[in-house]
């Protein structure tokens, strides 16, 4: 299948691809799928959300990090998020604003309330664990299509009478810390449903199941529970999203560096 | 504290006291003890001790997060030195975002640059040079700030009504010269001496990988000029007015940060250039731990040479970050700075640990070495010390 086609392809040309399905080479299908789930969140605008993040070790101890997030939709670009650490409490006031790119590396800046320093950081660490918890920071970056290569597995079903296509991805941008992530997504809403993520030795070392989802704005589905389970170390995190609100007319104004400090 | 300054920040509360509504309140308690590795060079100079501090904090946001009032006091009590028994109000102010502009007045902090090893380009606060031992901690500065937010960066301009003179050491503290520094009789170039209005201006922007920051100062200098006075046997500090340009550039790559500050300060006496400028290379998940390692090497240069405010003329800053990303947040730092002209040596290490719910401990330690007598750093040389902090939040 040609790829150009693919890049221009309109919903007219989609519906014509479905038909030839037959036809779709499993690379092909994998990432149409991708681009038919990154289609049917454009246009959110802008969305802010609570997030708690609950951190459990073997023993079962646990340790909770809370921060809030607001996220500005990308024009041609990557998202721009910010997020303002409330809890642990030395962090408070901590905020961190990226400006990702597709497979360009992203741009980041760190504001150190104490020193009142906004400092400009590499993003090479994307395996590095976040707040310590089990997503690395490639998990909670924006996705976007060209970060990834495609194949399409299967389609099975995958839970409360939903249908999910079953595809691998195997990240295209440097700094990974996997070799490959198979993704179940619901056929109907395009809702991710679980991803199991394969470290650089090819074990199965994570399992991030999202669920609770709700739909926003009558079009945008949010999950409202994200949780992690390391397989290689025993221990979990759950996050827990609260107070989504979609298109609340935030501005670019509110993702620049100078806008950290408030 | 000045009278003036106090009317000035009850006039600044009564202004702002009509905005506090619910808010947040947080802050920490922190005790912390020194211990001093050898005896003290002076006489009067106590031994180690303990020292309690408290900064509460209360942020109110309002108007979508435009709007901010924050208000920071802050009090250190210290067991063997008056002088390091102080307060502060750290920051007592407003700040309001209105399309691309922003306004803020009140007491605050500003921080400009960008390396790690000495902070050339920053100016607009005081240090509180008697509260830690790296100068990072800083006095609340008056100010009105009125900024011009473009796309990639903004436009800033300050004026600051009211100077701060730095703390130091008493006789019976640590980390003070051998003559100790007189704060009660100070003075000026400026016959308004504190009530000097300095204004400065900052332009800073984003090319790509390439942050770029462009800063003017003109008003009394930060930092003192001394002269000995024999008779009381004390220095006696003198603030000159002072312009300074400064320019702070990083270069963010991959893996690499490259970094510099440049200064040219122009007071009446002198003219001179002070630079310093580097990399941090980091390495990624080291092994399979997600722990990041960077590697820091800073040059430092002082048109002036060896005077007693430049112990960074011709120096060099090796230093490696270690941070463990684990779920105690356990971080260290340690660094050298070498004096190419003399071999002069300091180390230092920090490390921080959260150690349970709201608790954090930090350690810190620093040590002189083959220390040169005509050094800046000779008055300091028996003052190595190291540091454990345990930190309360609330």
């Amino acid at each position: 299948m040609n790829k150009i086609m693919i890049n221009v392809a309109l919903p007219l040309v989609i519906s014509v691809l479905t038909l030839n399905a037959m036809a779709e080479t499993p690379e092909a299908k994998g990432l149409r799928i991708a681009k038919e789930t990154d289609a049917r969140d454009v246009g959110f605008g802008d969305s802010t959300a609570d997030m708690m993040m609950t951190l459990k070790n073997r023993a079962g101890q646990t340790s909770t990090r809370k921060l809030h997030s607001k996220v500005l939709e990308g024009k041609g670009d990557g998202d721009k998020s910010l997020s303002l650490f409330n809890t642990p409490a030395d962090v408070k006031g901590t905020s961190m604003l990226t400006f990702s790119h597709g497979l360009k590396a992203d741009d980041q800046w760190l504001y150190l309330p104490a020193l009142k320093r906004v400092k400009r950081i590499n993003s090479r660490n994307k395996s590095g664990p976040f707040m310590g918890s089990e997503f690395a920071f490639e998990d909670l970056g924006s996705q976007e299509v060209e970060k990834y290569k495609y194949k399409y597995l299967r389609e099975e079903a995958c839970g409360k009478g939903w249908k999910c296509h079953v595809v691998e991805r195997i990240p295209a941008y440097k700094y990974s810390g996997y070799s490959k992530q198979i993704g179940w997504t619901d056929t109907k809403e395009h809702r991710a449903v679980k991803i199991e993520f394969y470290d650089r030795k090819g074990s199965k070392m994570k399992t991030l199941v999202s669920s609770g989802y709700k739909q926003y704005l009558g079009k945008y589905w949010r999950p409202s529970v994200m949780s992690m389970q390391n397989h290689l170390t025993g221990k979990s995190t759950v996050l827990q999203w609260t107070n989504y609100k979609l298109g609340t007319g935030l501005s670019k104004r509110d993702f620049n560096k100078n806008a950290l400090k408030r | 504290m000045k009278q003036q300054y106090k009317k000035l920040i009850l006039s600044v509360s009564l202004l702002l006291s009509a905005t506090l509504q619910a808010g947040d309140f947080s802050g920490n308690i922190s005790l912390e003890g020194r211990y001093f590795l050898d005896d003290a060079a002076y006489t009067g100079q106590k031994a180690g001790g303990l020292s309690l501090s408290l900064q509460p904090e209360y942020k109110h946001k309002w108007n979508n997060d435009h709007s901010v009032f924050t208000f920071i006091p802050f009090y250190r009590w210290d067991e063997k030195d008056p002088e390091r028994t102080h307060g502060d109000i750290r920051q007592l102010d407003v700040t309001m975002a209105k399309g691309d502009w922003e306004f803020q007045a009140g007491i605050s902090k500003v921080f400009w640059g960008v390396t790690e090893s000495q902070h050339l380009v920053d100016i607009i606060n005081q240090t509180d040079a008697i509260d830690g031992s790296d100068g990072e901690d800083k006095l609340g500065q008056p100010l009105f700030r009125v900024s011009q937010i473009s796309d990639n960066g903004a436009l800033s301009f300050y004026l600051l009504p009211y100077f701060r003179e730095r703390t130091f050491a008493g006789t019976k503290g640590r980390f003070r010269s051998t003559l100790p520094v007189d704060t009660k009789d100070v003075s000026y170039e400026s016959s308004k001496e504190e009530k000097h209005i300095d204004y400065a201006v900052r332009l800073n922007h984003t090319f790509d990988k390439i942050d770029v920051g462009l800063t003017y100062f003109d008003g009394t200098s930060r930092t003192p000029l001394f002269t000995p006075d024999l008779a009381n046997g004390v220095l006696k500090q003198h603030y000159p007015l002072l312009k300074q340009v400064g320019l702070d550039l990083q270069y963010t790559g991959e893996a690499w940060l490259w970094k510099l500050e440049a200064v040219n300060r122009e007071t009446k006496k002198e003219n001179y250039n002070a630079v310093v400028g580097g990399f941090e290379y980091s390495f990624p998940g080291i092994g399979d731990s997600g722990a990041d390692l960077s590697l820091l090497t800073e040059y430092h240069h002082d048109s002036r040479g060896e005077v007693i405010n430049a112990a960074f003329q011709n120096d060099l800053f090796l230093g490696a970050r270690v941070g463990l990303n684990d779920v105690e947040g356990t971080e260290f730092l340690a660094g050298t700075f070498i004096d190419l002209d003399n071999q002069s040596k300091i180390f230092r290490v920090e490390g921080s640990r959260r150690i349970g719910k709201g608790l954090k401990l930090n350690i810190e330690a620093q040590t002189f070495m083959d220390i040169d007598k005509s050094d800046p750093l000779n008055s300091l040389k028996k003052d190595g010390f190291i540091q454990v902090e345990l930190q309360k939040y609330f």
